[in-house]
């Protein structure tokens, strides 16, 4: 579904990513770890096509297609979804019309009639539940006045309504108590299949207690470093971030 | 983001096209000769005469004030013509007889007469009075209307079948000696709408007008007097567009509204009066006095306006609570694009017991252009337990424009409670960003967010006319925002 090969990308100048490959099937999970400023956040942006960082060199192919040729609102409708970090507040505008929007964009791309409203209403009903989300939450202002939990929880629930191939979850387990960490890590587990695939970003191994990922891969000074099964991911709470990097830089 | 702001920023104006309607005018120029021109024109009363030419007298010790943050040259008043007036063969009795050039104008504007006569058949009930350059030239629903007492015409028509109406009430809330440009308008004003609700009477329909300036080189100037008697409402939505000139064109209005006991006066405008161009050149100066006054007691009056055009704007449609109880609101969204600069906000003016007053104003500027708020809230000395609450909002477009906020409070009673809160913001990358990501494109996203700004003051608007003031607010931001 996804090959990353030799990604290097900048901004303002400077070099975050310094040569990733990564390959990612249909059906997996993966999560990406590394401590602060490694380059984890700069990967979720330039997979979602923000115009600040500028790709130097390599190639990202998404099912067949050159993605990096792709403008960020045609990733989206390709299935590309990127749970922000800082979900964005967008005052007087309901979580519903920005939903049913999206939608429709999404659905004109393909060449698809607008969704009905019935058919719409069903839909978020049935997400509602299965994502745990009051409906008062999703019928306010989109993220507007949200406390940080509430605003990672409408990400999931716009991931369940948008139903992406490939997800990626920047860091959405910080700032969450653990109940909230509980209900978020349950809806993507429920959103999971066999047609779809999920990108972690994590510091921490706590999220991964209840997503449990196929892969593990360490990024550090901007590129993967080391990879291996879900494992990896205790050894790395067990001995802390600098084990990998003594590793490295022995 | 820039680049896509100016790409927005480059879309053209879309109502600019010329009618060829033979005009017939007046030599350029102001004097007392033109005044009696105008007067004769329209075989007015020798009462209306006086009344001009004293407000000349007047306007001629007047300065044109400059204290508004804005900034452009000053209009030479004698290189104006004052009155233009579109042929009418003879008085119009239908549809049909309406100038085809005319039908042709409004079509291009989506508002036919045609469509919305038949529309009123069947959902929306609007009547609608057409003026084009000076001089009325349709009124439709005017019989039905009449069944209920209600007059609805032309200013003129007005002051020759209603003159005791008119010198009762016009200028009784905005004198001449108000300002420079309501001086100008009575003494060279040439029509406009009058409009009366008796006693009791609910306007069963909004009444609507679209104002156009066609005529190149004129100026125009007209005049709204809408009176609410006791428990009567009315719901009143003033539209404008012009053609796109390369001069600059002045337009100078004054809409006086009186609210007598229990009465409610909604007058909601959308003004998409053409800017001028990329570059600042040309467009309307929009300088007009509005204002209402709450004579007695439990009297509202809400101003909703939209403004979209016009490259100069200076405007303060106020309230006057004068009776008890009485309420006046202001609900306000002001986009400046390009070179466009808009100084508009509102005065409410407490006097009545137990007043209250609601701002809630929504400046938008994109470009280079400026937008500012200045408003006023006066509590006077007997005005007790007065209530007022202020809301300014400012959406910044991009980095080169500019928006003001002028709040004046004056409060001489102190049991008066003034709350006034504003902000301002702008559409960022992050939300452009975050809505991509979700699939919705630059274009529709500024849509999205500007509308959800707005909402406050949209949902104000009378049904029929939310739409296109929506789709306004999209079309002058497809120049105006990334």
């Amino acid at each position: 579904m996804l090959s990353i090969k030799n990604l290097h990308a900048s901004i303002d100048g400077k070099e975050i990513l310094k040569g990733i490959n990564l390959e990612i099937k249909v059906g997996e999970v993966h999560a990406i770890m590394g401590p602060n400023g490694s380059g984890k956040s700069t990967l979720a942006a330039v997979l979602a096509g923000r115009s600040e960082y500028v790709v130097t060199d390599g190639e990202i192919i998404y099912n067949g297609q050159n993605l990096l040729e792709l403008e960020a609102e045609d990733r989206a409708r390709e299935g590309v979804f990127l749970a922000f970090q800082y979900p964005i507040e967008i005052p007087g505008v309901s979580n519903i019309n920005f939903l049913k929007t999206a939608i429709s964009e999404i659905r004109a791309y393909k060449g698809l009639d607008p969704m009905k409203a019935k058919d719409f209403l069903l839909m978020l009903k049935e997400k509602e539940k299965l994502v745990e989300i009051d409906r008062a939450l999703v019928s306010r202002s989109l993220n507007e006045g949200f406390s940080g939990g509430e605003k990672k929880r409408n990400e999931i629930f716009q991931m369940a309504m948008l139903e992406p191939k490939l997800s990626i979850l920047d860091e959405t387990d910080s700032g969450l108590d653990i109940d909230a960490l509980r209900v978020v890590a349950n809806g993507v587990n429920k959103l999971k299949s066999k047609e779809n695939a999920t990108i972690i970003i994590t510091h921490y191994q706590r999220l991964l207690d209840y997503i449990i990922p196929d892969f593990v891969h360490i990024l550090h000074n901007g590129k993967i470093v080391k990879s291996g099964l879900k494992e990896l991911a205790l050894e790395l709470e067990e001995k802390g971030y600098d084990f990998i990097k003594e590793e490295v830089e022995a | 983001m820039n680049e896509v702001i100016e790409q927005k920023i480059s879309t053209e104006y879309k109502y600019g096209f010329v009618t060829d309607i033979d005009a017939d005018s007046a030599p350029k120029g102001l004097n007392e000769d033109i005044i009696r021109f105008i007067s004769a024109k329209k075989n007015e009363p020798e009462w209306m005469l006086v009344y001009r030419l004293e407000a000349f007298r007047h306007w001629l010790t007047m300065d044109e004030p400059d204290w508004a943050h804005v900034s452009y040259q000053k209009p030479d008043y004698q290189d104006i013509i004052y009155y233009s007036a579109p042929k009418p063969k003879k008085a119009l009795k239908s549809l049909d007889e309406v100038d085809p050039e005319l039908l042709k104008t409004f079509q291009k504007l989506g508002i036919s007469i045609l469509e919305q006569e038949r529309l009123t058949g069947v959902e929306s009930r609007v009547a609608m009075d057409v003026i084009v350059d000076s001089v009325s030239v349709k009124t439709t629903f005017k019989a039905t209307l009449a069944e209920k007492g209600i007059i609805f015409c032309s200013f003129g028509e007005a002051i020759q079948e209603h003159p005791e109406l008119v010198k009762k009430y016009m200028s009784s809330v905005i004198p001449y000696t108000d300002n420079f440009y309501a001086a100008l308008n009575s003494a060279v004003f040439t029509d406009g709408s009058f409009c009366y609700i008796p006693k009791g009477v609910r306007c069963p329909m909004e009444l609507s007008t679209y104002f156009r300036i066609e005529a190149a080189g004129t100026g125009q100037f007209e005049r709204t007097l809408i009176i609410a008697d006791e428990d009567s409402y009315v719901s009143y939505l003033e539209g404008c567009t012009a053609p796109m000139r390369d001069e600059n064109q002045l337009h100078a209005a004054v809409v006086e509204l009186v609210a007598h006991k229990n009465a409610q006066i909604k007058y909601s405008t959308v003004q998409n009066w053409y800017p001028g161009d990329k570059e600042g050149k040309g467009g309307i100066f929009n300088f007009v006095t509005k204002r209402g006054i709450c004579m007695e007691e439990n009297a509202k009056i809400s101003w909703t306006q939209v403004e979209t055009g016009s490259a100069i704007t200076w405007k303060y449609p106020s309230v006057i609570l004068k009776g008890d109880n009485s309420i006046g609101e202001f609900y306000s969204v002001a986009i400046t694009n390009n070179y466009q600069q808009a100084d508009t906000g509102t005065k409410m003016i407490h006097i009545g017991k137990n007043t209250k007053s609601t701002i809630i104003s929504k400046g938008i500027s994109a470009g280079f252009s400026n937008n500012s708020y200045r408003g006023l809230v006066r509590i006077a000395k007997g005005a007790e337990n007065a209530r007022n609450f202020s809301q300014c909002d400012s959406l910044l477009m991009g980095d080169k424009c500019g928006a003001h906020t002028f709040p004046y409070i004056e409060i001489k009673n102190n049991t008066a409670v003034v709350e006034h809160e504003a902000t301002t913001s702008k559409i960022g990358e992050d939300q452009l960003f975050y809505c991509k990501q979700r699939g919705i494109d630059n274009e529709k996203a500024i849509g999205l967010i500007v509308n959800g700004y707005c909402k406050d003051v949209l949902s104000q608007l009378p049904m029929e006319f939310a739409v296109e003031a929506q789709k306004l607010l999209e079309v002058s931001l497809e120049g105006s925002v990334g």
